[in-house]
């Protein structure tokens, strides 16, 4: 039915505004979303709903428009009322020529056809294995079908799966944390991540509150993500990028010869394989071995640039073209190997709240969360409280600052369906923690 | 038309399915934004939502399903379908729940709206913006923004214990800003905040923040701010400004009093609170300048309505009164979870996002002072405003927010410009700090409060003034 829609809407589209440059975007999402807190249910939510987008670029002059509903007629009237009156946009990159998708995503179908009932019972899971802690969190699915059409022919259609689980545990204050994100249902263990949750938590007793200051750190892939996610928004994304706000000089070694980054939609943790301009995605180097590779880009920012789009276009999203999908590839070693090589230093769980201070030079301010640990002489010996830091995220990563990364890669949901970062664990030489919990 | 009949059927299968209390919400939104950059229109989109959401509650369970399609068919189905949802819920079941109870309405109500601003032309509206960047890229900008955005919704509540309420709120907004980039550093200004304005107005709204007026300011102090001092470190008084503090009454108060975060519903997500019920009505939150209301019936403010999304009518109360904490953000299932009598702050983002505990206006009541006084009787401090970056722990004790533009204030008068402006603090400390408040309140709109899984964005108001506390920790930096 939605390709269908899809062509209806095209077909409308240009009886109502011939000669115009038109493209056609339909997406149906069913997602589900089981949610806990206290060690129970409290809100269970499920949605099957239709968006089909149209953007219009006619005689100099461009808008988009969408809807939720299925009148084709109505929609492109509403685009063919706005038109004369939208002004004029000189900046216009033109739709994408006809190509192919390079590689599908992920379709599971234990995870399309999941009912509450087996969302439920992984929730339980989680809580049982917590041994009697209260615990909160969620536990999700997703299925994304899209459709694509456009004036000059291209045409696309994919599907993709999603599915997380994000719990904590919770004893005398203190909250320790698992998470993770597949798009195969098969792979969420609610008993594995609920006892990881447990165990980490139980590990917090007693902290302690050490001075501010500069420390050695190990991050586990919780906070990593965070350190690719702000990458993706402050430092990859195409718009920051052609605005010079971003960090980012392809060519050049601006991080750790042990750093390699690259964002992928058609990996495990799942993804879509094309963007809201018909523009195919597939895996892309962002960082290699320490060098900057290239940001990511819609046909807008793209054409500023003079290169290719990269197939990251989201329509009504003013934040710019940015990696949906991040990686951080695994190095050679594991947390147990970087502890011991530890003098003094903090173990840190989880970052929180992060907000970027100035995009050019990503430094950040954000808390830890969830659990940090005091290392000295290679090994934990307590744990600590939360500190607030303000740290160049560049800088953290420059050549030299790197001084491990973990050989798993463990997949990190995003608070958007589709959406991920895949992180080892992280051991880099200084991090810049300017308070502790008491201010 | 309306959507009364659509609710109403969504209600009725989810009571048949097995539920004890049900209710729909059929929502129609029209949303409208347009964004230049640099003499261009860079964006102009216009969405348009509608559909049914049904919450059913079976035993001590909720369920929560939406469509998008709006017939009789699809309403049984989907009241049907939430009271499934909900006795899957009831396989990992927590204590008995119930709802305080509510005033039965059947209402209407709409807000106020001089000047229809998705009826405003789009040229005119592109050309306002397009000036504004031109502007001020010939004062200096290097990157020059300006945007609007506008919400008209429609909504028809049903509910199974006899609501019936339709309402019309239009909201709209605009803002500028200009950013310049030096060396390894950019800098930035906006007006009259880093999103714009807002409210639940029309467009005369947008005429009265004079954009063009304020632009070429912006540019000339974004550039300004990249050969200026480092805001110094350590500790001094703080003034704020209203934008300032608006932001600060949001983070630091206002989730804070959420009372499905006091009571762990949000724990895994947003965090919980610092906040025991058990202090409520004696807990001292700040200095006895600081009178905070919750008030969703402020005209023109953007966390303004005539009922929640549960029916509640808006009503005002006080969540702090002279420095005393004493009430809290609610809805009718947390107040009964709480031993509290009022609820009120229930909405959703759209008729596919399940209502919960939601800020309205939350914000000062004015103050004695006149920030030109507070700067007057100021020997020694830092002057700062206009939000920038902002960052709080999970109980919303620990902040550290950072500023676009800031002043010295030696000798009760401004002095030099400073950059990267920041400061930190714990809650409590700092507002048991304030010890001046103006008395120039302005209601601000942030239209981009973020909450809940699946995410929710929430329009909230502010009203807040100019203040100065005592001996706050400034100029942290990387």
């Amino acid at each position: 039915m939605t390709s269908e829609l899809t062509a209806q809407v095209l077909d409308a589209a240009i009886k109502a505004m011939p000669g115009a440059q038109i493209e056609v975007k339909v997406d149906r999402i069913q997602s589900a979303l089981t949610r806990f807190a206290n060690s129970f249910i409290h809100q269970n939510v499920d949605e099957d709903t239709i968006r089909v987008g149209l953007r219009v670029h006619h005689e100099g002059r461009t808008v988009s428009v969408s809807t939720t509903q299925t009148d084709a007629e109505a929609l492109a009237q509403r685009a063919g009322a706005m038109l004369p009156l939208a002004p004029l946009d000189p900046g216009w990159p033109g739709i994408t020529a006809p190509t192919s998708l390079h590689e599908q995503s992920i379709v599971d179908e234990d995870t399309r056809d999941c009912t509450p009932a087996d969302r439920a019972a992984l929730v339980q899971d989680f809580v049982q294995a917590a041994g009697g802690l209260v615990t909160a969190g969620y536990c999700r699915t997703a299925t994304w079908s899209g459709f694509y059409l456009n004036s000059a022919g291209q045409q696309l259609t994919a599907a993709a799966t999603d599915s997380a689980m994000d719990g904590i545990a919770r004893l005398d204050g203190a909250d320790g944390v698992a998470r993770y994100a597949s798009a195969r249902l098969s792979d969420l263990e609610g008993a594995a991540l609920g006892e990881q949750a447990a165990n980490s938590v139980r590990a917090q007793g007693d902290p302690v509150e050490l001075p501010p200051g500069r420390y050695e750190v190990i991050l586990q892939p919780a906070a990593v993500a965070d350190i690719l996610n702000n990458f993706a928004l402050f430092g990859f994304n195409g718009k920051v990028f052609t605005e010079g706000r971003s960090f980012a000089e392809p060519g050049s070694a601006q991080l750790d010869p042990a750093v390699t980054i690259y964002d992928d939609p058609t990996g495990p943790a799942g993804g879509v394989s094309f963007d809201a301009e018909g523009t195919p995605r597939g895996r892309m180097t962002l960082v290699d071995g320490g060098v900057t590779a290239g940001v990511t880009h819609d046909r807008r920012t793209a054409a500023k640039a003079g290169v290719a789009s990269t197939g990251h276009c989201i329509i009504e999203d003013s934040w710019g073209p940015m990696p949906r999908n991040p990686v951080l590839a695994p190095g050679d070693t594991n947390l147990a190997e970087m502890i011991a090589r530890v003098e003094r230093g903090i173990l840190v769980a989880d970052f929180w709240y992060t907000r970027v201070l100035d995009p050019r030079t990503m430094a950040l301010t954000g808390l830890t969360r969830n659990g940090a640990w005091l290392i000295e002489a290679g090994e934990i010996v307590r744990p600590v409280r939360n500190f607030r830091f303000t740290q160049s995220y560049v800088q953290a990563l420059e050549p030299g600052n790197v001084l491990g990364i973990g050989s798993e890669s463990i997949a990190q949901p995003n608070r958007y369906e589709f959406v991920n970062t895949s992180a080892p664990v992280l051991h880099l030489r200084s991090w810049n923690f300017t308070g502790g919990a008491s201010g | 038309m309306t959507f009364f009949g659509t609710a109403e059927a969504a209600v009725s299968a989810a009571l048949d399915a097995g539920a004890r209390y049900a209710d729909a919400r059929v929502m129609h939104r029209r949303y409208e934004s347009m964004t230049a950059r640099n003499g261009e229109v860079d964006e102009l989109t216009s969405d348009e939502s509608a559909g049914l959401g049904v919450r059913a509650l079976v035993g001590s369970s909720w369920g929560f399903f939406a469509v998008p399609d709006m017939s009789d068919q699809a309403a049984r189905h989907a009241g049907r379908r939430a009271a499934e949802i909900a006795k899957a819920s009831a396989s990992v079941a927590g204590p008995a729940l119930d709802l305080i109870k509510s005033q039965v309405s059947t209402a209407s109500w709409a807000s106020d709206c001089e000047i229809d601003p998705i009826g405003v032309a789009l040229a005119d509206k592109g050309d306002l913006l397009v000036a504004t960047t031109r502007l001020m890229q010939e004062h200096g900008a290097d990157l020059a923004e300006s945007l609007y955005q506008i919400w008209d919704t429609e909504k028809w509540f049903v509910s199974s214990e006899g609501h019936r309420i339709d309402q019309r709120i239009r909201e709209c907004g605009a803002g500028i800003q200009a950013t310049t980039i030096g060396d390894g550093q950019t800098q930035r200004r906006s007006y009259p905040a880093g999103r714009g304005q807002y409210g639940t107005r029309g467009w005369e709204l947008v005429h009265s923040l004079d954009l063009l007026g304020h632009a070429p300011r912006v540019a000339e102090e974004a550039r300004a701010l990249l050969t200026a001092p480092l805001c110094p470190a350590g500790e001094t008084n703080l003034i704020l400004g209203g934008e300032q503090m608006c932001l600060q009454i949001h983070e630091s108060v206002g989730h804070a009093i959420e009372l499905d975060r006091i009571l762990g519903w949000e724990a895994a997500f947003a965090g919980t609170s610092w906040l025991d019920l058990a202090q409520l009505g004696s807990l001292k939150y700040g200095s006895e300048l600081m009178n905070i209301t919750i008030d969703p019936s402020i005209p023109g403010a953007l966390g303004s309505f005539g009922f929640d999304d549960e029916g509640t009518p808006a009503e005002k109360r006080y969540a702090v009164r002279n420095g005393t904490w004493v009430g809290v953000l609610a809805g009718r299932d947390s107040a009964a979870a709480a031993g509290l009598d009022y609820g009120g702050s229930v909405r959703a983002d759209g008729f596919a996002r399940l209502p919960m505990v939601r800020m309205t206006n939350v914000g000062l009541e004015p103050g004695p002072h006149t920030l030109d006084e507070i700067i007057a009787s100021t020997d020694d401090g830092v002057f700062m405003e206009n939000n920038r970056s902002w960052s709080i722990d999970d109980k919303r004790l620990n902040f550290q927010f950072g500023c676009e533009i800031g002043y010295e204030v030696k000798n009760g008068k401004l002095g030099r410009m400073l950059r990267n402006p920041t400061y930190t603090g714990i809650g409590p400390r700092f507002w048991s700090s304030m010890d001046m408040l103006s008395s120039e309140i302005v209601a601000w709109g942030t239209p981009n409060c973020g909450k809940g899984q699946p995410s929710q964005t929430g329009h909230t108001g502010h009203p807040a003034a100019p203040a100065r506390f005592r001996n706050v920790r400034v100029g942290v930096r990387s």
